[in-house]
């Protein structure tokens, strides 16, 4: 078919007309629409987050110095509708280069590439915080951070450029800081301060239950200060990079890793690029695959690529490495539960780890019962991954699809269907990853793999299992104590019909009652 | 001493020595159910079987245990004192027995089942009387009951109540009879006892109408069974074509039930004919039907497997395999559909001619 030229000239018009329009779309444009996505979409929710991307820095800053957190949050209101918030911790501080990038540069950080588990993973956090203060207040960012003893307070206070996606600095001074180090943060915003449920005062306690080793205190606008004290003085075990784990890899990543690797053989690169694989069984996958060890990685074709995945898959190795993993481990869970909640039963359970599409993740569950708890209502769910917790987006997480799962009237709960069970419970779930499927950006859920829903099962059934043995002890004693009352109330009527019916003597009476109530008494299994 | 305190004393006095011996006391009471009774025609009514169930006296029965103990006292309590008390009064009488006290009538009427088991009586023997209503007579009949207050005797003549009916009352064994008419008529609804009431059918055949308002009951069964026995007088019975009117009204009136084994002996009516509406009837007069209820279907698969009675008698079979395979159940009134008077002029007249169509 022949074009003319004139149609030609229109299209090449309409394509210049489009370049013009093209351009960077600017980090506040892109903000503004993506709200929901960074965790800002209301004023109620804009607070919570700021203290979570906050507190989340802090203690991964502290741990990674090998120091005990002591983390320390305020809310304060400035006016109707504006709060300045502030954490403050005892972390390494950040040397003063850094800060302007930390504070003032989306997207800027160390976590992103790295394949351990981390607190955050974006690294678009606190900045966002930064930035959503700025657009609602015009106020800057305040930053005071101080890195040893005999060293100087620096104060900064940074607003950012949206459109270069950097920091300007609007002051910076030295100042005293009676603290021997540590990071100072105070963001004013528009907001909304509330309590009960996914308030900051439940965010706050949900993360002295993950974080034992941490002290936090809140103070809330109203001046009420809550102290969240330590269960244990000692430091997590510092989670490890690790490299993929040959179980799940998919051929996208395979060949571009093929692509990538600095390895000059095959064998050499499945040696290195992968953990759990040593010689033997590179060599062996290689002649499953039908190649050979010492071919060049990078000349390894789409086809070849496929086999090798083939022979991957068609492979048993060893579980990933765990040392990448800092689960809380089910002593200290049993712990914090017992500092954070008034109730008379807890168990808890660390599941040995497994592996999600290459990802090694280990499930720990733990459940309160009993005590002050209320008991009329669903079971509190709270929800951990990698000791952060997710306070929205419950249906959708795979810990529920597992708890539901499960019968919980065999543990001695009422739940009807396939419901959260009813009863005086909290049910905790943490997952910890090198990496975590969240179901979407604001990583409020986790995703719905088979894997990661058997885990969580199996930990909150053993849980559940411990907890049936208590509910039906309890049940046992209570049952007891009914029995007796039915002895004591239906023992005398007994006696009394036989005297009416056989005219029987007071004293007849008497010996009727004392025999038949020594009789069920000793028949009576305790 | 009446039987039935000699069969309390007793029971009374193994509880007390079994409790001073430091035993578990323990009742036996037979097992009320289809399963555990036995049919021989010969007999006429479903006997039990052996089966009790034992209740020992443990911490998780004691308070029925006290409950059934009290329940005897109360008997004994009316037996001595020539009295009687309704089931209701004797739930009521339970509101002083402290934490022993029923919460519901059905609790109580229970533990009297159980009593009555257990001795093999009827709760009237026992002093307890039921509230419900005996059942409706009309015809040639005279029964002779006796004037509470004076003890004299009354004659009252079935046949002078006009459009009205006689009253079965709940205690029958005192009454006498006077009759010569040919057969009882035994009716399933107070709809057609009224219409053929209301026409004098109960004249031209010369025969005792009684409505039955669904399942007869124990006053109405032990009447029939009285008179019938006395008079020597065949009783034909009249319901609905469905496997409530056969099962529930039918049999139940001639053998018994399950639940009441341990008292059929007194209350059944061997002698009783199942006159019509049977299944065969539906087709011979061609009856306006309904079809049956899916109760009605697994009622009927579940006598043709289980019914010691249906077993036995191969026309019941097969009239229900009948109306298994029709799908379709009759009511008595769709007589009517030829003609309201049709069932007097034309049905019953047919049938009674023919006694040997009866079912068994």
């Amino acid at each position: 078919m022949q074009t003319t030229l004139s149609e030609n000239k229109k299209e090449i018009s309409h394509a210049i007309e489009q370049a013009k329009k093209q351009r960077d779309i600017s980090i506040s444009e892109f903000f503004t629409k993506n709200r929901h996505l960074l965790g800002f979409d209301n004023p109620l929710k804009a607070i919570s987050t700021t203290i979570k991307e906050g507190v989340d820095n802090a203690l991964d800053a502290a741990e990674d110095a090998n120091i005990l957190p002591d983390v320390i949050v305020e809310v304060k209101q400035t006016t109707p509708e504006r709060y300045l918030v502030t954490i403050e911790d005892n972390g390494p501080g950040i040397v003063k280069e850094q800060i302007p990038n930390i504070f003032g540069r989306l997207l800027y950080g160390s976590k992103f590439h790295k394949l351990s588990q981390t607190r955050g993973q974006q690294g678009i956090g606190i900045s966002a915080a930064g930035l959503y203060g700025q657009l609602t207040t015009g106020k800057p960012v305040k930053i005071i951070s101080k890195i040893g003893k005999n060293d100087p307070a620096h104060h900064y206070e940074l607003h950012l450029d949206t459109t270069k996606n950097e920091s300007e600095i609007a002051k910076k001074e030295i100042i005293e800081w009676d603290k021997d180090h540590g990071t100072k943060i105070s963001i004013e915003m528009e907001g909304k301060y509330q309590r009960g449920k996914r308030s900051v005062s439940e965010y706050m306690k949900y993360t002295a239950v993950s974080n034992p080793h941490a002290r936090l205190t809140l103070i809330e606008p109203d001046g009420t200060r809550i102290d969240y004290p330590r269960g244990t003085t000692d430091l997590p075990i510092k989670p490890k990079e690790i490299k993929p784990h040959p179980d799940g890899i998919e051929l996208g990543i395979l060949i571009n890793m093929l692509k990538a690797t600095k390895a000059k053989t095959l064998q050499s690169f499945l040696t290195t690029e992968f953990s759990r694989i040593g010689a033997g069984t590179a060599k062996k996958i290689c002649e499953l695959a039908k190649l050979y060890t010492n071919s060049r990685p990078s000349r390894i074709a789409k086809d070849e690529a496929d086999n090798l995945l083939k022979a991957i898959r068609g492979t048993k190795f060893i579980a990933p490495p765990t040392n990448c993993l800092s689960p809380i481990g089910n002593e200290l869970l049993t712990k914090s539960l017992k500092k954070e909640f008034d109730a008379d039963f807890y168990a808890s359970v660390t599941r040995p780890a497994a592996v999600y599409r290459g990802n090694p993740f280990v499930v720990e569950a733990g459940i309160a019962y009993g005590g002050k708890l209320p008991g009329d209502s669903a079971s509190e769910i709270i929800r951990f991954a990698n000791r952060v917790p997710l306070q929205y987006q419950q249906s959708a997480c795979s810990s529920i699809k597992s708890i539901t799962d499960i019968k919980w009237r065999q543990y001695g709960l009422q739940q009807s269907g396939k419901n959260i069970p009813v009863g005086p419970v909290v049910i905790v779930v943490h997952i910890a990853s090198v990496w975590v499927p969240f179901t979407s950006e604001s990583k409020e859920s986790i995703a719905h793999y088979p894997e990661i829903i058997k885990e969580i099962k199996l930990a909150v059934q053993e849980c559940g299992r411990q907890l049936g043995k208590h509910v039906r002890k309890q049940k046992k004693v209570k049952d007891e104590a009914k029995k007796r009352s039915y002895l004591e109330k239906y023992v005398p009527i007994i006696g009394d019909a036989l005297k009416e019916l056989l005219d029987l003597q007071d004293p007849d009476v008497m010996l009727i009652n004392e025999n038949l109530k020594d009789q069920l008494e000793r028949s009576r299994k305790i | 001493m009446s039987d039935v305190l000699t069969k309390i004393t007793e029971t009374a006095t193994d509880v007390k020595s079994k409790i001073n011996k430091k035993q578990k006391p323990e009742v036996k009471i037979p097992i009320r159910s289809l399963k555990n009774v036995n049919y021989d025609p010969k007999v006429g009514y479903f006997e039990l079987k052996g089966a009790k169930k034992v209740r020992a006296l443990t911490v998780n029965t004691i308070k029925s245990f006290a409950q059934t103990l009290k329940m005897m006292t109360l008997s004994k309590q009316v037996i001595e004192g020539n009295d009687m008390a309704t089931k209701r009064e004797a739930y009521y009488v339970s509101k002083n027995w402290g934490d022993a006290r029923f919460k519901e009538q059905p609790e109580s009427d229970a533990v009297m089942d159980d009593i009555e088991a257990m001795f093999m009586v009827n709760r009237e023997q026992l002093g307890f009387v039921p509230e419900e209503k005996g059942g409706d007579i009309a015809g040639a009949l005279t029964v002779i009951d006796k004037d509470t207050s004076t003890g004299k005797e009354i004659k009252i003549d079935c046949t002078k109540f006009g459009s009205g009916a006689y009253s079965i009352p709940s205690s029958v064994e005192q009454l006498k009879f006077e009759t010569d008419a040919k057969f009882i008529l035994a009716i399933e609804t107070a709809g057609m006892f009224q219409r053929l009431v209301k026409h004098n059918y109960w004249r031209k055949e010369n025969c005792i109408l009684i409505s039955m308002g669904g399942v007869p009951t124990r006053a109405c069964r032990r009447f029939i069974r009285r008179l019938a026995d006395d008079k020597k007088i065949p009783v034909y019975v009249f319901t609905d074509s469905d496997p409530y009117g056969f099962m529930s009204i039918y049999r139940t009136l001639k053998v018994g039930s399950g639940n009441a084994a341990h008292i059929n002996k007194y209350f059944c009516v061997p002698q009783a004919k199942f006159l019509g509406v049977t299944p065969q009837d539906i087709i011979d007069y061609k009856l306006p039907t309904h079809p049956l209820k899916d109760v009605d279907k697994k009622k009927i698969k579940d006598v043709l497997k289980n019914d010691p009675f249906v077993r036995e008698h191969k026309e019941w079979r097969k009239a229900l395999e009948l109306m298994q395979k029709m799908g379709q159940r009759a009511e008595q009134q769709a007589l009517a559909a030829w003609g309201l008077n049709y069932v007097m002029n034309k049905y019953l007249p047919d049938k009674i001619k023919e006694t040997k169509t009866f079912l068994p």
